[in-house]
């Protein structure tokens, strides 16, 4: 009965993780494949089928038979993007890392007038999704000159409600004989927020990290509404907009995917310990 | 004293930002969805008229009701399959348990967009891997009915995995002991599994399902991606992106109007949400 059991569980188990590792697998594997296979309906009969044509289309022109013509396709500035992304997801979650310790410390560290309205402000507006502002914040980027800017996608949510929310939580950990000793020791405020309260918090900051990070860079609607151009587009807007482009070349899409995919998937890797700590934190404690 | 103005000065660079940001937005909205606004510097006060043309419009209703299909999709189809991957994952004789968490949770990592891309190709008719593995035939996405049970699959492999890791830790906040008594009992599997497991992950249930129904009712990247937008007949179309298309034709008090009521409506759940924590811990 007990072996029945096992033996189902794994067939269940084998079965799930087929299911979800298909999709992965066979995108990596259409991206080393000529458009014309992927669309074929087969399955690849020898490794000699594979090319890297597609990763070559992320930086340099390809031309390709189109019918009865040769049809150019341009490059894709795949690069550009990447480069954006990165910058973009670095500066904000730095950013967001720092206000939202500095005032997690603040809130948690320190008793002072208000601190209760401005903390129950904060809660209440987490409940209100970010759509509800979406229309009146893009006007406000218009009215200062932010459309079309990095600063956009990095300045308006790096005052992250759910980060300084965490902080909070974490800093109230911290013991509070080790800042008053600090005090004594002629340690300023702000010097004891530096360098005695933020090394503690590093699991917290580990945690937040790799959630800021992998919000902006895989953030849509916001990016694809005030970046205008290709010389400013992130990943996903980059990508979604050449899909009719590259409908009939859609290994060099495919390969844009599985490259945009690794900078989050190393860093999970990295922190994955830290992430899985984070992301339950907010489910137990409540 | 200088430490009465040190808290002061450690909050203000983030209240500076979230007033500008957020705040002032989220109020301006509600002001605009009172207005008729096509551009920045033109409105004229309508009182409530944009929430009766977006009541009255079938395409909010549509939406709503994708929407809402979507919600519940997630709520009977991903949540199951999320509790069955954490219980398989947290079975005791389990081996490579770390490979198996890690695999089912790979997907979460893929971004909409990305997840969209894949699946385009996947649903393909002609040759997508879905018609190819079973030998079908079916246009996935170009048929009405089956445009929303694509795009809950969809979700099915990009988000369970996120939601098992939430069943995990509440499987394991269930004590030991509960398990040995029950085994000292002679209980079955399945009755350790309904009288010990499942009142043990009420707490987490109830976290899941409501930050699912927020998270579903927000849907936008994955429909919007697979389908170029609202799909055929506009079967894909959701809350979001009716606000997003509103955007696009400058109809912008209608836009806010869009956003406070799904506002409304998210704030509803969370009163539920906290009604049944409440309840919860005054049984317990």
């Amino acid at each position: 009965m007990r072996d029945l059991g096992k033996t189902v569980a794994y067939a269940v188990l084998t079965l799930m993780a087929l299911a979800i590792l298909t999709p992965l697998l066979w995108t990596i594997m259409s991206s080393f494949r000529p458009a014309g296979d992927i669309f074929s309906g087969t399955l690849p009969t020898s490794w000699r089928e594979f090319t890297l044509d597609n990763y070559r289309g992320l930086y340099k022109p390809i031309m390709r038979a189109a019918g009865t013509e040769q049809r150019l396709f341009p490059p894709i500035p795949f690069a550009t993007f990447f480069v954006n992304s990165i910058f973009v997801s670095t500066g904000f979650t730095l950013l967001a890392l720092f206000f939202a310790s500095l005032g997690g410390f603040g809130f948690g560290k320190y008793e002072f007038r208000g601190k209760k309205v401005l903390f129950m402000l904060l809660l209440g507006s987490m409940m209100i999704p970010f759509h509800v502002g979406l229309i009146p914040l893009y006007s406000l980027m218009a009215q200062i000159g932010w459309i079309n800017s990095f600063q956009a996608l990095i300045i308006p949510g790096s005052a992250s409600a759910f980060a300084i929310f965490l902080m909070r939580q974490y800093v109230a950990t911290v013991p509070d004989s080790l800042i008053d000793s600090a005090r004594i020791d002629g340690c300023s405020e702000f010097g004891i927020y530096w360098r005695v309260v933020l090394p503690l918090l590093k699991p917290a900051l580990g945690a937040l990290t790799i959630l800021l990070f992998m919000g902006r860079w895989n953030d849509f609607l916001w990016p694809s509404m005030v970046l205008l151009d290709e010389a400013h587009f992130t990943l996903p807007v980059g990508l979604k907009s050449l899909i009719s482009t590259y409908q009939e070349e859609y290994g060099v899409l495919l390969a844009g995917t599985t490259l945009a995919v690794m900078p989050v998937v190393l860093l999970f890797l990295w922190m994955q310990k830290e992430f899985v700590e984070g992301i339950t934190l907010g489910a137990v404690k409540e | 004293m200088k430490r009465s103005w040190a808290p002061y000065a450690f909050i203000s660079p983030f209240y500076l930002l979230y007033v500008a940001f957020m705040l002032y937005p989220l109020v301006s909205s509600m002001w605009t969805s009172f207005h008729y606004q096509r551009t920045l510097d033109y409105s004229v006060f309508v009182g409530l008229f944009n929430y009766r043309i977006l009541l009255a419009d079938a395409q909010f209703w549509q939406a709503l009701g994708n929407t809402l299909y979507f919600t519940l999709g997630v709520l009977f189809v991903q949540l199951p399959v999320a509790l069955a991957m954490a219980l398989i994952v947290n079975a005791q004789f389990l081996r490579a348990r770390n490979f198996f968490r890690l695999c089912f949770f790979s997907p979460t990592l893929v971004a909409g967009v990305f997840v969209a891309i894949i699946f385009r190709q996947i649903y393909n008719p002609d040759s997508g891997l879905f018609n190819m593995l079973f030998g079908w035939d079916i246009a996935w996405l170009e048929t009405p009915f089956l445009i929303m049970p694509s795009i809950i699959m969809t979700s099915v492999w990009q988000s369970a995995g996120f939601n098992m890791l939430y069943f995990l830790a509440g499987l394991q906040g269930i004590r030991g002991e509960l398990y040995e008594a029950a085994d000292v009992d002679g209980a079955s599997w399945w009755q350790s599994f309904v009288n010990v497991t499942l009142p043990g992950l009420k707490p987490i249930t109830i976290f899941v399902v409501i930050i699912s129904i927020i998270n579903s009712l927000q849907l936008f990247d994955v429909p919007f991606v697979l389908l170029d937008g609202e799909g055929p007949g506009g079967h894909g179309r959701t809350i979001v992106m009716y606000l997003y298309q509103k955007f696009e034709t400058s109809e912008l008090g209608l836009a806010c109007a869009t956003g406070w009521t799904l506002a409304v409506l998210i704030f509803a759940v969370t009163m539920v949400q906290l009604h049944l924590m409440r309840a919860f811990q005054e049984e317990s």
